[in-house]
């Protein structure tokens, strides 16, 4: 059992508030998922040179500021924001090159996400514990994807929490579980993936963006998910403009929508729902099952 | 809680916004001392409102409720006016429950006896393995509903998903708009004099305006009810 949440601002006057709505939602998923989560915020877009890169240290005593030293002296970084053992940054290098160094230097440094919009964090312990080490409730952007994760498949370490990334500003998070997570990965392995983790969900999310990469739309990419795994799932979806939900063909995961004109929110249950402004006159409905919903930023 | 005070009205309020749903429940599998008639304010889809209910009381549920809403219900009346999570009457063994708004998956699931009304929509696997029950949706069922009913009726005023009452015993399915597909031994059948007579009851018992006639009778084809030796590879 997980719990997932996403929420679209169209009211753009709401986006300073994006995080502060959010994290009661996260919150709200506790009971699904009270051993980790995580969130991926998509904000305003960086310049086109440009990238941001969300960093993550298992070690609760690294040096970042000494990191950050050593990063600029062999980067172009316009800004390295560190919070706790999170630290995003922008730079103008080739972000496969940042990658490469790091590996090579860092080893003990994971990259959680590369895009011009999506910043991403997340670690083990309780929702609230996690939005708080992280203050989610002062992040803005135009839309965000969250998780709170029950493991099931794979152990509770901050690399198997949700969201999962692959390329750019692409990001999925999954409440469900896989039965073939061993051969999508073996599968995509030998199309060149490398996978960072030992969660099913990481071979779902690559297997879509390789998908997509490869010349499918969302929609024909998710055609295909249906042929080639074998399992349950609800997946959201957030790309740099999109948040994106769908349910397996038996929808045996669940997944409820509040639409109003200020925002459309998506959680696994009402509960986590019921604190959004205007959601008694919001439009309600259960995402049928095989059936992708996806709505745009404006 | 000024129980007695409230007790005298014959009536009490829970506010779930200030009060825990384990006190509303602990009340309701109480004695009720004379209260017939509970209300729970602000629900915000919490999970387990008003399960075990063991007693002739009506519990009006003003907004959304998540996971298995009047679930086990034994002779209370539960109307929700919102929408119900999954698992809304489960094993309902007598009374009633009804949803203004839709319903998630598996409402109405095992219910051995009471009525079960959905006002919109029920999501999949509606009525799964119902065992007395009866079921009066509004609007469409999702896949896989009806699936292994051994006895009850399930009224559908819309549509129906796939494998519509897949491997299903006596219980008798009545579908008024289209149907995707038929579950494995499930077959059309006509509708006679007592299907019209059951189905007119159950709208009427329901509140749902619909002329019997224009409701398609499912049930069971039985080949799946005996072993057959020439195809036991196909089990």
């Amino acid at each position: 059992m997980c719990g997932i949440v996403g929420l679209l601002l169209k009211n753009r006057s709401l986006r300073p508030q994006l995080g502060a709505l959010m994290v009661p939602m996260l919150i709200g998923m506790t009971e699904r998922g009270p051993d980790s989560s995580g969130m991926a915020v998509f904000t305003d877009r960086v310049a086109a040179k440009d990238r941001k890169i969300s960093l993550y240290c298992n070690e609760r005593d690294f040096a970042w500021p000494s990191f950050e030293g050593v990063l600029r002296q062999h980067h172009r970084v316009s800004r390295c924001e560190i919070k706790v053992n999170h630290c995003i940054v922008t730079t103008d290098s080739d972000p496969q090159h940042v990658r490469e160094w790091l590996a090579r230097e860092f080893p003990g440094i994971h990259v959680l996400s590369v895009g011009r919009s999506i910043d991403l964090y997340k670690d083990v312990g309780l929702p609230a514990a996690v939005a708080d080490r992280y203050a989610f409730k002062r992040l803005s952007g135009t839309h965000v994807v969250g998780h709170t994760r029950m493991a099931t498949e794979s152990a509770v370490t901050p690399e198997n929490a949700h969201p999962y990334t692959a390329g750019e500003d692409w990001c999925l998070v999954h409440n469900g579980s896989l039965a073939n997570p061993g051969s999508i990965r073996r599968k995509l392995e030998k199309l060149g993936s490398r996978f960072e983790s030992d969660c099913d969900t990481e071979g779902a999310c690559r297997y879509l963006h390789w998908r997509i990469q490869s010349g499918d739309t969302l929609e024909t990419a998710l055609e295909h998910a249906f042929e080639d795994f074998d399992g349950f799932f609800t997946f959201l979806m957030g790309t740099e403009n999109k948040l994106a939900v769908v349910r397996d063909p038996f929808a045996c995961k669940p997944a409820v929508v509040a639409e109003t004109d200020d925002y459309v929110a998506i959680a696994s249950e009402f509960r986590s729902l019921a604190h959004l402004p205007g959601v008694k006159h919001a439009e309600l409905f259960e995402p049928k099952p095989a059936e992708v919903y996806s709505w745009t930023v404006q | 809680m000024d129980r007695a005070m409230r007790a005298s009205s014959r009536s009490v309020v829970f506010d779930l916004a200030r009060q825990e749903l384990r006190e509303l429940n602990k009340f309701l599998h109480g004695d009720l001392g004379g209260v017939s008639s509970v209300t729970v304010e602000n629900p915000d889809g919490a999970n387990s409102i008003a399960v075990g209910i063991n007693a002739p009381v009506t519990v009006e549920v003003n907004g959304h409720a998540g996971y298995y809403v009047a679930g086990m219900n034994q002779g209370g009346t539960v109307v929700v006016h919102g929408n119900a999570g999954p698992g809304c009457a489960e094993n309902m063994m007598s009374g009633r429950v009804e949803v203004t708004g839709f319903a998630s998956g598996g409402a109405g699931a095992s219910a051995h006896g009471g009525l079960l009304v959905i006002r919109g929509d029920a999501g999949l696997r509606c009525g799964i393995s119902l065992k007395g029950g009866d079921i009066v949706v509004g609007g469409d069922v999702g896949s896989f509903s009806g699936f292994m009913a051994q006895a009850g009726r399930m009224v559908v005023c819309g549509s129906a998903g796939e494998g519509l009452g897949d491997s299903i015993y006596e219980a008798v399915i009545y579908v008024r708009g289209t149907v995707t597909a038929l579950g494995s031994d499930a077959r059309l059948e006509p509708m006679g004099e007592d299907d019209l007579r059951v189905v007119g009851k159950l709208l009427a018992d329901a509140g749902m305006k619909h002329l019997p006639s224009e409701f398609k009778r499912i049930a069971s084809a039985k080949t799946l009810y005996h072993w057959n030796a020439d195809a036991n590879l196909t089990y």
